[in-house]
């Protein structure tokens, strides 16, 4: 796997990002100097990116630091920008809420926007995939949270996307069902070798599953660490603790205690949910 | 990560530290029994219940009839109405009437139909459409449709055309504000979703925009039905030489209640069999809705 060979940290983003996008032999995404505003206030302010073909990226933030906007830029959702943006042209978006057309079956969910007339088989092999074929002919308002998060899934899979875009797609899961998904996310990325930038507030998702993380703070990329831990992952493995504690740090999380690996069901546990401690509000 | 630290990091913080612990053990509330609803009703079934309400009307009416409390020139009595329908039916005068009835309300539903669809997705898909159609609409829906019924005489005659006219009249003010609300009610985040797929304009309105209008649709076609038979009664006084509105012109002028509650009875069923239809018509097409379907 690509977690033991990257470089080392990079503390300086701009100047490491602006390497990399020169030295790399190719980018599944290339960003520079891009500027997102709303109302003459800049939510992106020439941030700069660039991620690597089959690259797992978490990108963190508190809560209206712009990265849900980024994302929506990088899918192509949000054009009014400035600066380059290059992305492949097979992406798929799974969002926080699964928006499924409630007016379509499952699997005619997972082949809708699919070029010429797709069959029932492509959506049940992606749906197979995501352990869900056995619904392909419910409607969703039948699923469950977790089935309806996965057939959203599905329905990026079947486009077999150089770039696949995750906005926080198990924010809204309860804590079992997500802990599933995860591993769901981990097994499809490693099987399908493509490209992932996952939005997250959770500091322990972004660890468990990415090569990189970085920090979006002030409209552009303020921090970014590699992860190079050994998959797969365990959360009471003392780099993790340190790599946790020094991005809540980053997030602004003051004084998050590093739980001693010996005991890591302290009383105290680490405030993992920066984002949702911050306004309570984040999942819907 | 294992389960339990997962589950752990959920949990809101531990406070037992502080709380001090209880001095006496909690007296047991007392207990209700949750009745499952299967072991409740089911013992009349539904059609039954439905047709209580109808069942006892008329039998508390034919009783005010046979003892007088309802005088026979005011309203005849059910027994009566039965007696006149079926002569009705058999010499043909009912039944070419409602031909003739039902053909107004089709030519009339099919052109008010189309022009308040085409009015509706006109202004309800592009902007173009909306500044242009969407207050002149409004502007003439405040105006009562009935109104306009000496003006349609002057403009189309007394024949079958201002009949028509004012059942389309009708039909396309509810169809249009249904569906444009419709359209405009779609999830703006399904419509994302659609483009994030990389839907078309096209494809988005196909498979986004328009399922997702169906609901507001569907209630446009109740409210068109209903207004639909409502404009036919007022067509039909004018200068009609058939059809069931001059059926009952006709007895008001020889005091035939009968005869007008026959009619009005006509009515009734043709309203009820107009709902059975736009009722199956949301079973198949809606079945998708996640609604509330009663207790």
């Amino acid at each position: 796997m690509a977690t033991d060979l990257h470089g080392p940290v990079n503390e300086s983003v701009r100047h490491a990002a602006g390497q990399s996008a020169g030295a790399a032999p190719g980018a599944a995404v290339r960003v520079g100097g891009l500027v997102r505003s709303f109302d003459g206030r800049a939510v992106v302010d020439d941030l700069h990116l660039t991620v690597r073909p089959g690259e797992f990226v978490a990108l963190l933030g508190r809560s209206g630091c712009g990265k849900s906007t980024l994302l929506r830029v990088l899918a192509g959702l949000d054009r009014e920008i400035e600066g380059e943006v290059l992305v492949p042209r097979r992406k798929a978006v799974a969002f926080q809420a699964p928006r499924l057309m409630p007016w379509k079956r499952v699997w005619r969910n997972v082949v809708l926007g699919l070029p010429g007339r797709p069959d029932r088989g492509t959506a049940v092999r992606a749906l197979d995939e995501v352990g869900l074929g056995h619904r392909a002919d419910a409607w969703p308002k039948t699923l469950s949270g977790g089935e309806a998060q996965r057939a959203s899934l599905a329905r990026a899979l079947v486009r077999e996307p150089d770039l696949l875009l995750l906005d926080e797609p198990f924010g809204a899961l309860d804590a079992l069902t997500r802990i599933r998904a995860q591993q769901l996310v981990a097994e499809v990325w490693q099987r399908r070798g493509c490209a992932v930038l996952l939005v997250t507030h959770d500091v322990e998702e972004a660890l468990l599953l990415a090569d990189r993380a970085l920090v979006m703070a002030g409209g552009r990329i303020a921090y970014e660490t590699e992860v190079a831990l050994p998959r797969p992952r365990d959360s009471s493995d003392p780099r993790f603790a340190a790599l946790r504690a020094r991005l809540l740090d980053r997030l602004g999380v003051a004084g998050a205690p590093v739980p001693p690996p010996e005991q890591p069901q302290s009383p105290a546990p680490a405030r993992a949910h920066a984002g949702a401690d911050e306004n309570g509000t984040d999942t819907p | 990560m294992t389960l339990d630290q997962a589950v752990h990091g959920q949990a809101p913080p531990d406070v037992s530290a502080g709380t001090p612990a209880r001095a006496e053990p909690c007296p047991s509330p007392e207990l209700s029994r949750v009745i499952p609803v299967s072991g409740r009703r089911r013992s009349v079934p539904r059609w039954l219940r439905r047709a209580v309400g109808p069942v006892v009307l008329l039998v508390l009416w034919q009783v005010l009839s046979s003892t007088g409390v309802l005088p026979v020139g005011m309203l005849a009595s059910p027994g009566t109405i039965a007696a006149t329908g079926g002569g009705l039916v058999a010499d043909g005068t009912l039944p070419s009437a409602m031909l003739v009835s039902l053909q107004r309300v089709a030519v009339g539903l099919l052109l008010g139909g189309v022009a308040g669809v085409a009015l509706a997705l006109a202004s309800g898909l592009s902007r173009l459409g909306e500044d242009v159609i969407d207050v002149t609409v409004q502007m003439l829906r405040s105006i009562p449709w009935v109104g306009v019924i000496p003006l349609f005489i002057i403009w189309l005659g007394i024949g079958e055309a201002p009949k028509i006219a004012l059942i389309a009249l009708g039909v396309a003010f509810h169809l249009y504000l249904n569906v444009y609300a419709g359209i405009r009610g779609v999830d703006a985040r399904l419509v994302e979703a659609g483009t994030s797929l990389g839907l078309s304009r096209r494809g988005l309105i196909r498979h986004v925009v328009l399922p997702g209008a169906l609901p507001g649709a569907m209630t446009g076609l109740r409210y068109s039905l209903a207004t639909a038979w409502l404009a036919l009664v007022f067509g039909e006084q004018v200068n009609a030489d058939d059809g069931l509105g001059f059926l009952m012109n006709q007895a008001r002028e020889f005091f035939r209640t009968d005869v007008i509650v026959v009619c009005l009875a006509v009515y009734a069923i043709l309203g009820l069999i107009a709902d059975l239809v736009v009722r199956t018509l949301e079973r198949l097409l809606l079945q998708w809705r996640p609604t509330f379907t009663g207790q």
